[in-house]
């Protein structure tokens, strides 16, 4: 009994880590007041780029960072149409979920079927890991868990206690009067757009070289959009992230625990999709003065203009 | 150096915007030759091949009217909910929830009907359901405050799964030897084409109908006119007493249905069964965004670009035979058109200028 709990809880933590990366990447692009509807696209970018250079180097790291680079790269279009050109950011969005799945389906043509001689090894801690139940479950997981729980800490230290953080915020908060404070609106936005990516390209990452390892076309399987529910119900917060994150990632592992039963797959498959209806259902009927969405989201900044 | 200048200015003449609309399609397609260039494809054969595959012959033309026909009907529906500012990427299951209604009334009814009650029928059963589909999103906007976009995505995955289910459980035809597909329509349940050709002509002419239907309704009628002012000025719109919730739960309504037409259109005049939802739609619902973009979110429009780009779905088909690239590359058409076409509106509400100034720093 206790191996099938340690089992859940350790699965669970591992479906939720691409959730989570990508939901600080989102937190901290929409704190700026920039919506990106990209993540599908950067995720799967980010997904195919890794497993090609890890595939090609046999160096995971290498695919890890060119993972980031390429994340980062692919949002830039996004923030130049939403920044620069002052376009629609729920289109602008969609333009690019729809070319980072086309992209990505291009370049990784070749490698469908192809995986790696092995995946991302799991990180035990010395010493923690040793703990029983807790040792096995939260310290011998993919160096990708690690990195998304201490991104969520920094992120949001950041956010909250650095004069950075105010800046970020109150780009999303207040454009005009932060830009009567000497800061520069747009370039906030920028880096903040610029920052998510690299977020959306490690999720990608964690999912084509430590999730499995292989790459099949639409393997982010929607992930990107539960990414964009999840920043709805942390309320923009990286700490509510992580649990937010890791309750998802306990519905992935629940279909597969539901299939013996001979509950349909399909509608087992629904789950995590209908999950986010009912955690945006749940934020909704809350009092909507305390949901806290930066005041300025998805509108364009034109400097000079009230 | 060169600085650049930009100014504010106002409505376009209608020659500059169509200059302006295909400028950004011109270095859309510039954008998509260097992508041809990295994949190792000369761009001039790719784009002659996708051309000669959807416009250069009788053949690549029937198909490519065959194709805007689901896409006209979608787009036209998607521009009435664009204007109210209701980002509905929905119509990808709008339009399998209109086959399986369609579907449902075809196989259970079909046999004992003739065709001139049955085919309404099923157009009717699919409007139903696009509709009810289209609607849940709007009340979950205006009673929970969930983000459209978020909560019609999720309506896709979920109905995509359910069509899966349904094909390859209790719908499962007894006819099929396990494969997964609903039994054939009967023949009175089966649209008829345009002779020496996949056109299935009463949805053509419902589509073009329906464009024209909607475009007056938009532009034409107070509701029309109630929609519009919730997209542009929603705080007037509040002032004026206009009931959000009951406006957009019937452009919802109205969208849905659209979508579902379209998936009554591929039932009954393309597959003739219900199958996998892949098999059934190949995105025609996230295509759609595209065309209505395109036009400007004007269904007159609509049926020149619903037009222009199943030409692009045809002809990328074309190249994927042809030059061996992969399904996606109609993602990435789409996503760079889609990306300048926006860019491009900047040059629309903005004059920029570019002027050359000799550098002395110092």
């Amino acid at each position: 009994m206790e191996e099938i709990i340690t089992s859940i809880a350790q699965r669970t933590l591992v479906a939720g880590t691409p959730l989570l990366l990508g939901t600080i990447g989102e937190v901290i692009c929409e704190r700026s007041g920039i919506l990106n509807l990209g993540v599908e696209g950067a995720m799967s970018v980010g997904a195919v780029t890794a497993f090609i250079v890890t595939f090609n180097t046999q160096s995971i790291w290498l695919g890890v960072a060119a993972a980031l680079a390429a994340g980062m790269l692919f949002c830039l279009l996004h923030a130049a149409a939403s920044i620069s050109f002052q376009a629609n950011q729920v289109v602008s969005g969609l333009a690019l979920t729809m070319l980072g799945l086309g992209l990505s389906g291009l370049a990784g043509k070749p490698y469908v079927g192809r995986p790696l001689a092995e995946k991302m090894s799991p990180l035990a801690v010395p010493g923690l890991s040793k703990i029983p139940v807790l040792g096995p479950v939260f310290f011998n997981q993919s160096p990708f868990f690690y990195l998304g729980i201490g991104s969520a800490l920094a992120a949001w230290f950041v956010l909250r206690h650095t004069s950075l953080g105010i800046k970020i915020r109150s780009a999303g908060e207040n454009p005009t009067a932060t830009e009567a404070q000497g800061v520069n609106v747009n370039k906030v936005r920028y880096w903040c757009v610029v920052a998510g990516g690299a977020f959306y390209g490690l999720a990608g990452a964690n999912l084509s070289i430590s999730y499995s390892k292989s790459w099949i076309e639409g393997m982010t399987a929607g992930r990107g959009w539960i990414v964009i529910a999840l920043t709805i119900f942390a309320l923009w917060n990286p700490l509510r992230a992580i649990l937010g994150a890791f309750l998802f990632g306990g519905i992935f592992v629940l279909q597969y625990l539901l299939q013996p039963l001979g509950i349909s797959p399909n509608f087992l498959a629904m789950l995590p999709y209908l999950a986010t209806l009912l955690v945006l259902l749940a934020g909704g009927l809350r009092d909507k003065r305390k949901l806290n969405a930066p005041a300025m989201l998805a509108e364009p900044y034109v400097r000079g203009q009230r | 150096m060169v600085r650049v200048s930009v100014s504010a200015r106002g409505e376009l003449s209608a020659a500059a915007a169509g200059l302006n609309l295909l400028g950004s399609l011109a270095a859309g397609m510039a954008a998509i030759s260097l992508v041809f260039v990295f994949y190792g494809v000369d761009p001039l054969e790719a784009f002659g091949s996708i051309f000669a595959g959807s416009f250069g012959s009788l053949y690549g033309i029937k198909e490519t009217v065959t194709k805007a026909i689901p896409l006209v009907l979608i787009a036209a529906g998607l521009a009435l909910a664009f204007r109210a500012k209701f980002w509905n990427i929905g119509a990808e299951s709008q339009l399998l929830m209109g086959a399986i209604f369609s579907t449902w009334v075809g196989l259970n009814w079909g046999p004992h009907l003739p065709s001139y009650v049955i085919i309404p029928l099923m157009f009717a059963a699919a409007m139903l359901g696009g509709a009810l589909w289209g609607i849940i999103p709007a009340v979950l906007k205006y009673k929970f405050a969930i983000n459209e976009v978020i909560s019609t995505l999720m309506l896709n995955y979920i109905c995509a799964e359910l069509t899966t289910l349904l094909v390859v459980g209790p719908w499962k035809g007894k006819t099929k030897f396990g494969f997964p597909y609903t039994d054939d329509l009967p023949p009175q349940a089966v649209l008829g084409l345009l002779p020496g050709s996949s056109i299935h002509y009463v949805t053509l002419a419902v589509a073009v109908t329906l464009a024209v239907v909607l475009g007056l309704l938009v532009f034409k009628t107070r509701f029309g006119y109630e929609l519009r002012v919730i997209g542009e000025n929603p705080n007037a719109a509040r002032y004026a007493g206009i009931d959000f919730l009951r406006t957009t739960m019937v452009v919802m309504a109205i969208s849905g249905a659209a979508a579902g037409l379209a998936g009554a259109g591929e039932i009954a005049g393309v597959h003739h069964h219900l199958s996998y939802p892949d098999a059934i739609s190949s995105g025609y619902g996230y295509t759609a965004i595209i065309v209505a973009w395109l036009a400007k979110l004007n269904p007159f429009y609509v049926v020149v670009a619903g037009f222009f780009f199943a030409g692009i779905l045809v002809g990328g088909d074309a190249i994927q035979i042809s030059l061996g690239l992969p399904a996606a590359t109609v993602n990435v058409f789409n996503g760079i058109l889609l990306l300048f076409l926006i860019m491009g509106d900047y040059f629309a509400r903005n004059r920029v200028r570019l002027t050359w100034i000799a550098s002395d720093k110092g």
